[in-house]
């Protein structure tokens, strides 16, 4: 296999939920990156965190139509972990990074501005539902987040069947729209 | 139409339970009355927003697991104390007042024998600039094949190929041709094993006898037996500062054979102000570290060590009066005996890199 064979392979690998494909990319791409953040007035759980966060970006970039690999994924990682890192010093006021790997790099503004009002809607929805109350945060994540089956969710949460859980999910959903937009939109 | 409904009526639209009809309906409705069609927007875009954050849950979740496991086996590792994180972090931030004040006060043994033997115990690896930690699995793969060719037709004076995987690459030179070269301290302080390979391809086992972080310097004895005495070192080293605007070229290993750059002293001193080394213009790339910066005339005036964060062509390079300064604080039975005969001046560069890539060597490691 080519390097750009693997290099689309463990991708694909990495879009599918694959953990192979995903230990393969932690492991041939973390310590550098646990290297780059220690060298730059980083901890070990700040590179943890940085580096977690890169992966979401790459699975995100990866699952999108418009995907094509354009670089190597250790480039790709490089590149976001560095915009990040960077990010968080400057909010912290911590030291300006004096070292940098010279590495490749390629541009992804645009991949992380859309990361990161990403990352602000899933707050506002986590702070919608946790706003909602019981049984409703617990049935919604039943089936948004457990992925679990209406009959299931039934049986769970004591419905006599899954169309009365069904109308109550709706229910829910109905009240955690309004609290979600009521936010969304004071904050846009 | 009532939001619970609509809501249902969205849920199956977009898994695709809705029947043909059904769906041609539900479309109608939405094209001819905006108000619904205004909500249902508004709705699909939050049923979005809800499967994503399940996928991301998802995929978070496992991220985690992968992490633990490779944690727990020891192939990453994350759980370094915050003191010992702490030390490095102490380090990088005050390394450089603290060489100013070695240098001033002469403490050097105290402040960097305590804080070093700390800073080393520390099993992270720290990746450090222009030394080219990722060598893919393609090289590697290619170099075992190239070995195994080679091998096939070695003949009697074969060299020792040792068995290993090197993760990263950078560059020396010889300083000496009974074997002592010099790199960059960030290069080799980390390592267990040393390889250096000279341009035919032959691999020596070295080990560092002189290791300065401050400098960023060190020391390489090739400990091979196989490895015969080198004559003729073409350069010599530039005890007086250079001036700016002066070209200087470079050799070294950014890739598995090695690359000319050229460029020019760009100021007198390094990041930010450091006096010990030089700015310089030229293309320096993972790899680069530890190769020789030469003048015109063939006289070594610094050695590659990193490069500025957000400038481009920003390189800094050692300056060659501190290999100087070094060779007079190694033990004494590693006497290196630096060329004094130049014999790259008046030549044309082409020349110039004939006679000089012989000692310039890559130095592997893991």
């Amino acid at each position: 296999m080519t390097i750009f064979e693997q290099e689309k392979s463990l991708l694909e690998g990495l879009v599918r939920n694959d953990s192979d494909a995903i230990e393969t990319i932690y492991k041939e791409n973390f310590s550098t990156i646990l290297g780059f953040i220690l060298k730059n007035n980083g901890y070990p759980e700040d590179a943890r965190d940085i580096f977690q966060e890169s992966m979401i970006v790459l699975y995100e970039k990866a699952k999108s139509s418009s995907f094509t690999l354009s670089c190597q994924i250790k480039t790709y990682l490089y590149s976001v972990c560095r915009r990040l890192w960077l990010k968080r010093l400057q909010k912290s006021n911590r030291y300006y990074p004096s070292y940098e790997l010279a590495e490749e790099m390629v541009a992804v503004d645009e991949e992380l501005e859309w990361h990161e009002k990403q990352n602000d809607d899933f707050l506002l929805l986590e702070d919608a539902l946790s706003k909602l109350g019981e049984p409703c945060k617990s049935l919604l994540e039943a089936f948004y987040i457990q992925r679990k089956t209406m009959p299931e969710i039934a049986a769970d949460f004591g419905y006599t069947n899954a169309e009365n859980a069904k109308t109550q999910k709706y229910k829910c959903l109905v009240r955690l729209k309004k609290i979600f937009f009521a936010q969304y939109k004071n904050v846009d | 139409m009532d939001d619970i409904l609509l809501m249902d009526a969205i849920e199956r639209y977009r898994s695709g339970e809705m029947s043909p009809q059904e769906m041609i309906y539900f479309e109608e409705l939405r094209k001819n009355h905006p108000e619904i069609d205004q909500r249902a927007a508004e709705q699909t875009f939050f049923l979005g927003e809800m499967d994503k954050l399940g996928e991301r849950k998802a995929l978070r979740h496992q991220l985690h697991e992968v992490e633990n496991k490779l944690a727990n086996e020891g192939l990453i590792s994350l759980k370094e104390g915050k003191a010992k994180a702490k030390i490095v972090y102490l380090w990088n931030r005050y390394r450089r007042t603290i060489a100013v004040a070695a240098s001033i006060a002469g403490i050097v043994s105290i402040a960097s024998g305590t804080l070093i033997s700390i800073f080393s115990e520390n099993k992270v690896a720290v990746i450090t600039p222009l030394v080219d930690h990722k060598l893919n699995q393609f090289e590697s793969k290619l170099n075992q094949f190239e070995h195994k060719l080679n091998d096939a037709s070695a003949t009697a004076n074969k060299t020792t190929r040792p068995a290993f995987e090197a993760n990263f690459r950078a560059t020396g030179f010889l300083l000496d041709g009974r074997g002592y070269l010099v790199t960059n301290a960030h290069v080799v302080e980390n390592a267990h094993n040393i390889i250096v390979e000279n341009k035919k391809g032959d691999q020596f086992v070295a080990k560092a006898v002189y290791i300065d972080r401050q400098t960023d310097l060190a020391i390489l004895k090739i400990t091979d037996t196989t490895f015969k005495r080198v004559t003729g070192l073409p350069y010599t080293f530039s005890k007086t500062p250079s001036d700016l605007g002066e070209h200087i070229f470079t050799l070294g290993y950014p890739r598995e054979e090695v690359v000319y750059g050229e460029g020019y002293l760009s100021a007198e001193s390094g990041y930010s102000g450091d006096t010990t080394s030089y700015q310089i213009s030229i293309s320096a790339n993972p790899g680069n570290s530890g190769g020789p910066v030469l003048d015109k005339s063939g006289q070594v005036i610094g050695i590659i060590s990193s490069k500025e964060t957000n400038a481009d062509g920003v390189v800094f390079a050692i300056k060659s009066k501190n290999i100087l300064a070094a060779l007079k604080n190694i033990s004494p039975q590693d006497s290196v005996r630096l060329p004094v005969v130049n014999t790259l001046k008046g030549h044309d560069r082409v020349q110039q890199i004939r006679k000089i890539e012989d000692y310039v060597y890559m130095v592997k490691g893991n």
